[in-house]
C-alpha cells in the first residue's frame, strides 16, 4: 500500500534518523569473515548489511571466456530474498543485472588484470538487509574483499552517494531518503588516485547543487576509505597474533 | 549462469591509431571533439506503434516504438499510470548481438533511457491514471536498435523521446460494469512536459570526446552520459566503461552535455 512522504528534515534540520545534512551513518566493516572465499568483507552502514565474496584468480569456466591478456573480473550483485520488506525474488531482477555491471566497472580500474592472463576473478556480493546505499557498501566490501585475497591493486575503492531530501543536500541516504527524497548521486573513487570510478544519478538536481553532491560524496568516500584500511589493518594485525601464539 | 556481454574485439594499432589521433584534437571520421555525427531523426515511421521515432546517429540506428495498453497501477502508486522502457539488442545489428533475453548492456541501455524519461518527468503518470488503484494506461516504449556503431544510449534516448513525441493515446469507456475498456477510435497526442536528451562524454586518455563511435569506444577508458531536461538540470548520470574520470573531468563533462542539450533537443522537439 502507499505510504505517505514523511518529512524528512525536521525543524532543526535533522533527517528521519536524527543525523545532521553531512553525516555518514555508523559505519562497521569486517575483513576475512568467510572461510572458502579467497578474500571477504562484510559492512554495516546503518542498517544496510553487505557480504562480498572474491574467489580467484582462478580457471575460468566456460574456458571460452578466458581472455588471452588478462584476467577477465566478473561480479555478481544479489539481494537476499529476506533483505527488503516484501520478499524478493532471488531470480537476478533487472536492477540487479544493472548494479553488477557498474559494480564490476567501478572496481576494474583498481586491478592489474593484465598480470592474470586466462583467469577470471569472481566477485560475488550478497546484500543481507537493505536500507539504502547497498551499491556503495557493495562496493566498498568488495574492494576490501579483492585486498583480502591478495590480488594487486592500484588502491581501494570507496564508495558513498550523496543527494537532495527536502530542499537540503545529504550525504549517505538511507531508504527512507533514497525513495521519497528528490536524489540520489552514488559515487565511487579510489581516494588515493583521486579518480572517479562510479557516477550515477538519479533524480533531478541544478548543475550547482549536482557539483554539491558529486563534492559531497567524495569527502564521504574518504572518509569510509579511512575506515577500510583500518579494517584491512586490523585483519593483519590478528593474523600476526595467530602466529605468534602458533610460534609459542 | 550467464555472465557478460561479448565485446567487439578492436586491434591494438587501431586503437592505438584511434588514441594517438584523439590526443592530437582530431578524430577518425574527421569530426571536432565536441561535434556529433550526422543525426537524421524521423518520426512515424511505424503505422501500427501508437508512436514511433527511428534516429540514425552517423551509421548507429535506432527505432522506437510506443504501445499502448490497460493495465492495474502498481500498488506503491495506484495514482500513477506505468512507462516501461525496453531495449532489444537484435543480433542483425552487430556480429556482438545473440539472440535471447537481453544481456546487461540492453538492460543497462534501457534503464539509464528510463531513468531520463522518469526523473524529468516528460510524461505526467498521474495523468495516465483512469481509476485509481484500477485501470491506468500503460506505455510500453520499445528500444530496437539496427545498426550498432556506438553512442547507442544517445540514439535510443532521441528515439524514446521522439517516440513519445509522436504517441497517440487511445480513448476509453467504461462499461455497465464498470469494466474499463480501450476505444480504439478516439485518438489524442499523448501530453509530453519535459524533453529529456542524453549526452555521452568519453574519456579517451584524458581527452574528453562527444558521441563516441563504435571504434572510440572500444579505445576508450570510460564514458559517462548526462541527461539534460529543458530546464538544463541534470536528470540522470551513467558512467560506464571499466576506466575512470577525475572530478575535474566530470564538471567538464557536465558543462558540455548542458551546451549541447538544446541542439540535440532541437532535432525532435517542435
Amino acid at each position: 500500500m502507499p505510504h505517505e512522504k514523511p518529512r524528512l528534515i525536521d525543524e532543526e534540520g535533522r533527517r528521519v534518523d536524527g543525523r545532521e545534512p553531512r553525516d555518514l551513518r555508523p559505519i562497521h566493516i569486517e575483513v576475512d569473515v568467510l572461510a572458502n572465499a579467497d578474500g571477504s568483507a562484510y559492512v554495516e552502514q546503518g542498517n544496510t548489511k553487505v557480504l562480498a565474496a572474491v574467489y580467484g584468480p582462478r580457471e575460468i569456466h566456460p574456458r571460452h571466456l578466458g581472455l588471452p591478456d588478462r584476467a577477465v573480473l566478473r561480479c555478481r550483485y544479489h539481494m537476499a530474498p529476506f533483505s527488503v520488506e516484501h520478499r524478493k525474488s532471488p531470480a537476478p531482477s533487472r536492477r540487479e543485472i544493472e548494479l553488477s555491471k557498474v559494480i564490476r566497472e567501478a572496481l576494474e580500474p583498481a586491478l592489474f588484470l593484465e598480470q592474470y592472463p586466462r583467469t577470471a576473478i569472481d566477485v560475488f556480493i550478497e546484500v543481507l538487509q537493505a536500507d539504502g546505499g547497498t551499491r556503495c557498501a557493495s562496493i566498498t566490501a568488495a574492494s576490501l574483499a579483492l585486498a583480502d585475497a591478495g590480488i594487486p591493486m592500484r588502491d581501494l575503492v570507496a564508495a558513498c552517494a550523496a543527494g537532495k531530501v527536502d530542499g537540503v543536500i545529504v550525504l549517505d541516504l538511507n531508504d527512507t531518503e533514497d525513495k521519497y527524497g528528490e536524489a540520489d548521486v552514488p559515487l565511487a573513487m579510489m581516494p588515493g588516485l583521486g579518480r572517479i570510478t562510479l557516477l550515477q544519478m538519479d533524480g533531478v538536481l541544478t548543475p550547482e547543487e549536482l557539483v554539491a553532491c558529486v563534492k559531497l560524496a567524495m569527502e564521504g568516500c574518504r572518509k569510509i576509505y579511512a575506515v577500510q584500511k583500518e579494517a584491512l589493518r586490523e585483519r593483519f594485525i590478528r593474523i600476526k597474533r595467530e602466529v605468534e601464539a602458533e610460534e609459542e | 549462469m550467464k555472465w557478460m556481454a561479448k565485446e567487439p574485439v578492436i586491434s591494438k594499432m587501431r586503437k592505438k591509431y584511434v588514441r594517438q589521433l584523439i590526443a592530437e584534437g582530431k578524430r577518425i571520421d574527421g569530426r571536432g571533439k565536441l561535434d556529433y555525427r550526422e543525426i537524421k531523426v524521423e518520426k512515424g515511421v511505424i503505422d501500427t506503434a501508437e508512436g514511433s521515432a527511428m534516429v540514425c546517429l552517423g551509421k548507429t540506428e535506432v527505432v522506437a516504438g510506443v504501445k499502448v495498453g490497460l493495465n492495474v497501477p502498481y500498488p506503491d502508486t495506484p495514482n500513477e499510470g506505468i512507462l516501461t522502457v525496453n531495449a532489444e539488442l537484435v543480433p542483425l545489428a552487430s556480429p556482438t548481438f545473440e539472440p535471447g533475453p537481453p544481456d546487461e548492456r540492453a538492460i543497462e541501455l534501457a534503464r539509464v533511457v528510463d531513468r531520463g524519461i522518469r526523473s524529468s518527468r516528460a510524461v505526467d503518470l498521474e495523468k495516465l491514471c483512469i481509476v485509481p488503484g484500477k485501470k491506468a494506461y500503460i506505455l510500453f516504449v520499445d528500444i530496437y536498435v539496427l545498426n550498432y556503431d556506438g553512442n547507442l544510449v544517445d540514439a535510443s534516448a532521441l528515439a524514446a523521446l521522439g517516440a513519445l513525441l509522436d504517441t497517440k493515446l487511445f480513448g476509453y469507456q467504461i462499461t455497465g460494469e464498470g469494466n474499463v475498456v480501450l476505444d480504439r477510435t478516439i485518438q489524442k497526442p499523448l501530453e509530453v512536459q519535459d524533453y529529456p536528451v542524453a549526452i555521452t562524454v568519453a574519456n579517451v586518455g584524458g581527452e574528453l570526446i562527444v558521441d563516441p563511435c563504435l571504434d572510440e569506444e572500444l579505445s576508450m577508458d570510460a564514458k559517462i552520459t548526462i541527461s539534460v531536461d529543458k530546464e538544463g538540470n541534470v536528470c540522470a548520470i551513467q558512467k560506464s566503461g571499466a576506466g575512470s574520470f577525475t572530478v575535474d573531468q566530470v564538471l567538464e563533462a557536465i558543462d558540455i552535455a548542458r551546451k549541447k542539450a538544446p541542439e540535440l533537443r532541437s532535432l525532435v522537439v517542435g
